[in-house]
Order: C-alpha cells, then sequence, then structure tokens
C-alpha cells in the first residue's frame, strides 16, 4: 500500500532516501538504514484508509474490546433493542469460528457482516476492510466492531476506528484493568455489565475496578450496566448519542475522531506525513 | 499470540526496505519495545524465528531494546519510573499523569549487506 502512494517516506526517514541518502557505513561494509516505523506500520496505514471510509460515510465506528463471555454480544443487542428506531446500527462481528454472533444481530433486523478469524487471536484492520465490503456503509450512523474475546492481542491493532470501549463483567473480578492494563489503558469508555449480578458477588467491588482504571493513568468514564435487567442503559445510550453527535461536530469541521489513545506506530506514522495523498482504491465500496 | 502477526509485518517492512536498496541481505535488525505496547520480546524473538526462516533476513542478527515505563506529572513536574499498571506518579501520587515512554513499538533500523558474492550462493 504505502510503495503506491510512496507516504512511507516520512519527514523521519526522507533524508535517507532523498540525494541518495545519508546511509552510513557499518564496520563490516554493510550499509545501516534508520527505520523509525512503527512495527504494524501495514496495519497502521490500512486503519487510516478504514478511517476515511467511515469519515466518508458518517459513521462513527466503535471498536468493543473484552474477554470472551463478557456480554458484548448481549450488550449490543439490548443496545439495538433501545436505538434502533432513532440510530442505523450495523455490527462487524470477530470471533474464531461460528456466525452465531452475527445471527443473533442479524434476528434483531440490523446488518451484520461475520469475521472469522480462524485462529486470529485478534482483527486487524485488513479483516476489517474486507467486512466493510459486505456492509452498505451510506445506511449506517454507528458501526459497532466486535473484537475477537481476547484481553490481551487486540489492543495492539488500529482498525481505523474512533472509539474504543473495554467491557468488564462482574464475574470475572474487579482487579482485571490491573491485571490486563494495555487494554484496559487503551479505553475510551470502561463498561460494567452483568451488574444485575452484583448481589450475588460481595468479592466484586465496583468502586475498587474504577480505582485499577484510574491507576492506568484512564480519566476515561465507567458506565455500570445489565443488558438483562435494563439497569444504566440510559446511561450507556446517553454516552452513544453524546458521541455521534460529537464526532459529527468534528466531521462538519474537517477533522475525525480517534480513540484518545493510540498504539506508538500509529502515532508516528500520523504525525509524520500528509493525509492528503489520493486514495487509490481499485474497486468500490458500497 | 499476536506476536507472529507483528513479525510478518515487521519482515514485510524489512524485505521493502532491502529491496529498494537492492541488498543481498539483512544483518541487523534494532527494535524498540515498551511493556505497554502489549508486545512481549521473548515471545517476538521465538516468532520471529519462524517469520523470517528462508527470507531475505533469515540470518539478521535481531535485537530488541525494551524501553522502561516514565511518566510526567503535570502536578508536580516531575518524572518517575513507573508499572504497567500502576502510572502514579512516584512524587505525588498523581494518577493524572502523561506517558514519557513505555509503548514503543518501533523498527528502529537495519543493516544491509550489498556485497555481490553472496547473489551467486
Amino acid at each position: 500500500m504505502c510503495d503506491t502512494c510512496g507516504c512511507n517516506i516520512t519527514p523521519g526517514n526522507e533524508h535517507l532516501i532523498v540525494n541518495d541518502g545519508k546511509l552510513s557505513k557499518t564496520s563490516s561494509g554493510g550499509e545501516a538504514v534508520e527505520v523509525l516505523q512503527g512495527l504494524l506500520h501495514e496495519n497502521d496505514h490500512q486503519a487510516m484508509h478504514n478511517r476515511q471510509h467511515f469519515d466518508q460515510h458518517q459513521l462513527l465506528a466503535i471498536n468493543l474490546m473484552s474477554s470472551p463471555g463478557s456480554g458484548k454480544t448481549a450488550l449490543l443487542e439490548a443496545t439495538i433493542d433501545a436505538l434502533g428506531d432513532e440510530v442505523r446500527i450495523g455490527v462487524v462481528e470477530g470471533d474464531l469460528e461460528t456466525e452465531n454472533d452475527a445471527n443473533r444481530i442479524r434476528k434483531k433486523g440490523v446488518p451484520a457482516c461475520q469475521i472469522s478469524t480462524g485462529s486470529a487471536c485478534h482483527l486487524d484492520a485488513h479483516m476489517v476492510h474486507d467486512a466493510l465490503h459486505q456492509l452498505t456503509l451510506e445506511d449506517l450512523d454507528i458501526l459497532f466492531i466486535e473484537n475477537v474475546g481476547n484481553l490481551v492481542c487486540p489492543a495492539s491493532f488500529d482498525l481505523g476506528h474512533h472509539r474504543n470501549i473495554t467491557l468488564l463483567s462482574v464475574t470475572e473480578g474487579d482487579d482485571k484493568p490491573a491485571k490486563y492494563p494495555v487494554i484496559f489503558r487503551a479505553a475510551d469508555l470502561m463498561l460494567l455489565t452483568k451488574t444485575d449480578l452484583l448481589p450475588y458477588l460481595e468479592e466484586f467491588d465496583p468502586t475498587r475496578a474504577e480505582q485499577y482504571l484510574r491507576e492506568l493513568s484512564n480519566p476515561a468514564e465507567m458506565i455500570s450496566l445489565s443488558a438483562k435487567s435494563g439497569e444504566g442503559l440510559k446511561h450507556w445510550l446517553d454516552w452513544l448519542r453524546h458521541e455521534l453527535k460529537h464526532y459529527r461536530r468534528h466531521l462538519a469541521t474537517g477533522t475525525t475522531l480517534t480513540p484518545a489513545l493510540q498504539p506508538d506506530g500509529v502515532a508516528l506514522h500520523q504525525h509524520t506525513h500528509s493525509h492528503n495523498h489520493t486514495h487509490n482504491h481499485d474497486h468500490h465500496h458500497s | 499470540m499476536h506476536e507472529l502477526s507483528v513479525c510478518q509485518s515487521i519482515l514485510s517492512q524489512v524485505e521493502t526496505i532491502a529491496q529498494q536498496h537492492q541488498a543481498t541481505a539483512v544483518t541487523l535488525i534494532k527494535l524498540k519495545i515498551g511493556p505497554l505496547s502489549g508486545v512481549e520480546t521473548p515471545l517476538l524473538v521465538n516468532a520471529w524465528t519462524i517469520a523470517s526462516a528462508n527470507t531475505i533476513a533469515a540470518e539478521a542478527q535481531f535485537e530488541v531494546e525494551e524501553m522502561p515505563i516514565t511518566i510526567h506529572c503535570p502536578s508536580c513536574d516531575r518524572e518517575s519510573r513507573a508499572k504497567a499498571n500502576r502510572m502514579v506518579c512516584g512524587h505525588c501520587g498523581e494518577w493524572r499523569t502523561q506517558l514519557v515512554s513505555g509503548d514503543e513499538m518501533l523498527l528502529q533500523s537495519i543493516e544491509l549487506d550489498k556485497s555481490t558474492e553472496r547473489e551467486n550462493v
């Protein structure tokens, strides 16, 4: 991708390429090349293109991350029930196998695309890009990307989304943010789910869960809710409405949203090259 | 275990640069990794052996510089070292700190061999 648009030549490395470059010789007579690229350079580049697609269609993309079984799909079902008449929702489902989750979403009358990752433990920007072809983006206001249930790997891959949400179900233990700091540090919002079970789980202290989040130096809001009982759902829906408005205001001024915290490579990539290069696509996005 | 995906991405970047410079082999790859990147160095090193086999970088020395987590406290204007799950200021205890280093996942530099003898090997 970068070889076609030339954006891999950055202010950080162009001196190496322009005018024969200032390539130092190593002691053995080899050539040393300073690179300074994020290790996920290709992914980050694809993610940036995905974000451009979302923005062209004024589509707020939200990445949902959590361990398996924390209630991501149940949350989406409850959200569609409550918000379906007001906001046009689409869902990309990531799982190792099966169409089960996409089928649950489709039953709610909402378009869903299942990505079966095989053995891959996370979604990457290329997989999400492929999924976008199967959705009619202009018919949607919010796209939820339900990442593979995993509290480690999804945190490292930018998908081009605008917001990160990390779910923590009360059956998991309130110290999860301390155990998996990278993914909870990335959260723009932490959702405490299955709170209808709190009366049975004396050992889970929501205040302590929030304290562990703060110790990651993360100021993100924490919302407690139960998709089953509906408790706290209004707060979550208001958050979504607010983010959608906030996103559209950004688009109106010619800017976009990115998660508050981005992987190092992404930040480097975005700061070091212009965003207005031509987007050469040999395919059409519906 | 996304370290293999990361290695495949490194390999693709390294191969592109080697081609641009008409190198016959890559001799050294230098990375910077911070604990907050989500990448584990030992796993990355193991995965690299698999990812680089039979490539132009198969013989390359794979050097990972592990970066410490350093935070700056806007409240007391001092820097301190921190742990991944406890990023509060070591001096005054403020939790609203800024990260100075520790989330790096960078391909720093590579060294290339351009000797032509290798082409005949």
